[in-house]
């Protein structure tokens, strides 16, 4: 008991935090940054951009360790932790997938123009894909995590050889012309702001996310007790 | 296990899975049949999208790795579900056999049959597109694509045929992760098929290599994981 009220405080401490920080993440974006020279207002797309790919990355970071943690132990707790985080990742990629376009809309003339950094992420957003379906496919469950956790693996090995071959590739046609050009000092506050809130937003889904996964699960366990008592 | 007797029992080990399976395939003749057939119904399907006379090397190239992709998927999941259904899975699940040798077995046996099944397609796709004779190149492109797929297609395929969606899921976990060898694929023949020699298609080839080094070395190690009971 009292540990569960210790859990409820530090989550309600974690949404605060999180809650300030995007707040002031906003009025930093929308209020206080200047609005950039040569593209205008649509360039602030970037900062809800960056921080959703810094951390989809860092949430396959997370599937991946939790993954190895899953096969070698084979505690259920870094299976919660590594579905519950593929899931994250793959809102904050098709996030970033929308806001990719939208914002290569305007600043390059074209919704999708090939650019390395978002045909990774689309190629990303596949696998991860597949990570969520095969755990929802398999025909046990037990089975299902394993699978989870091979494709987490497997595929993020395969992340920076994806990122080489595009590369690769792209630079064999004649690239689009990217934003270049240094951030000012409120711009790159901004950013970092932006940056903080969202990995925030990352922690609190994901500790939410995998007690929601747990009791879930308790709940599963609970009714097959009642149902073979009776 | 495999490190107490040694390398030599570990290859017989290996050959007699890959035997096995060349075995039941000559006497069946199932899977280099269809997938031949498959292979060169793709192709000339894509052809329809284009005028006669119209193809240039990377349109050709492009068109040829298709083909072989989608063959390669088909051949790769077929390679278990027939283990599957006919319980033959657990058979060798029960042999004192390594894990990782059984995926090496399997590994192998596929890889055989997609070569044998690219040594056929390449020359009619040669006639078919009008190319000026065969690029030596593609005697070095074609066997590093075919081990990158069908290292992480063994894993796959043995994976898919324990899921609900079997025939989709095989696609879907195959064509996202095995996408940076058909980008090295498909650029590295359409530049040997314009007539660039092999300084041109070098980093193409490591992206190749380095996709074949990092899952024969990991596929092995999670192999175990994939069809224990």
């Amino acid at each position: 008991m009292q540990s569960l009220k210790r859990n409820a405080l530090s989550m309600s401490s974690l949404l605060g935090l999180t809650f300030v920080t995007m707040l002031a993440a906003q009025l930093l974006v929308f209020i206080y940054v200047p609005t950039e020279e040569t593209m205008g207002v649509v360039q602030r797309i970037f900062y809800f951009h960056v921080p959703l790919a810094w951390n989809s990355f860092i949430a396959f970071a997370v599937v991946f360790v939790c993954s190895i943690l899953y096969l070698r132990r084979r505690d259920m707790k870094w299976d919660r932790l590594a579905r519950t985080s593929a899931e994250i990742g793959f809102l904050f990629a098709s996030l970033v997938l929308i806001t990719g376009t939208i914002w290569s809309k305007t600043a390059w003339g074209t919704w999708w123009a090939w650019d390395p950094r978002l045909t990774t992420t689309l190629i990303l957003w596949f696998i991860y894909l597949a990570y969520l379906l095969i755990s929802a496919y398999a025909t046990e469950e037990s089975r299902g995590a394993r699978y989870a956790a091979v494709i987490g693996i497997i595929g993020f090995l395969d992340v920076p050889i994806v990122a080489l071959a595009i590369i690769l590739w792209r630079t064999q046609h004649p690239g689009p012309i990217i934003f270049e050009g240094g951030l000012t000092g409120a711009m790159l506050l901004t950013l970092m702001v932006c940056i903080l809130a969202f990995t925030l937003l990352y922690f609190c889904l994901l500790v939410q996310g995998t007690s929601l996964r747990r009791d879930r699960n308790e709940v599963k366990m609970l009714k097959r007790s009642i149902d073979e008592g009776k | 296990m495999y490190r107490s007797e040694g390398l030599k029992g570990s290859a017989d080990k290996i050959l007699t899975i890959v035997w096995k399976d060349i075995k039941s395939e000559i006497r069946t003749k199932e899977i280099a049949t269809s997938l031949v057939a498959f292979a060169l119904l793709v192709i000339i399907v894509v052809s329809f999208a284009l005028e006669p006379g119209e193809n240039t090397s990377t349109i050709a190239a492009g068109i040829l790795w298709v083909a072989f992709t989608f063959a390669g998927v088909l051949g790769l999941s077929r390679s278990f579900v027939l283990e599957k259904d006919k319980g033959c899975l657990q058979g060798l699940m029960l042999c004192p056999v390594d894990r990782s040798l059984l995926y090496l077995g399997k590994m192998l046996s596929i890889l055989v049959f997609m070569l044998v099944v690219e040594a056929i397609i390449v020359p009619v796709f040669i006639v078919l597109f009008n190319q000026h004779g065969f690029p030596p190149q593609l005697l070095v492109i074609v066997p590093l694509a075919t081990i990158g797929f069908a290292a992480v297609g063994t894993l796959f395929s043995a994976m898919a045929v324990n899921t609900r969606a079997r025939d989709v899921m095989m696609p879907l976990l195959f064509l996202p992760i095995a996408a940076p060898v058909i980008i090295a694929a498909i650029k590295s023949t359409g530049l040997v098929l314009s007539g660039e020699s092999w300084g041109a298609i070098a980093s193409w080839l490591g992206v190749m290599a380095a996709f074949d080094v990092i899952f024969l070395a990991v596929s092995p190690l999670v192999f175990e994981f994939v069809i224990e009971e």
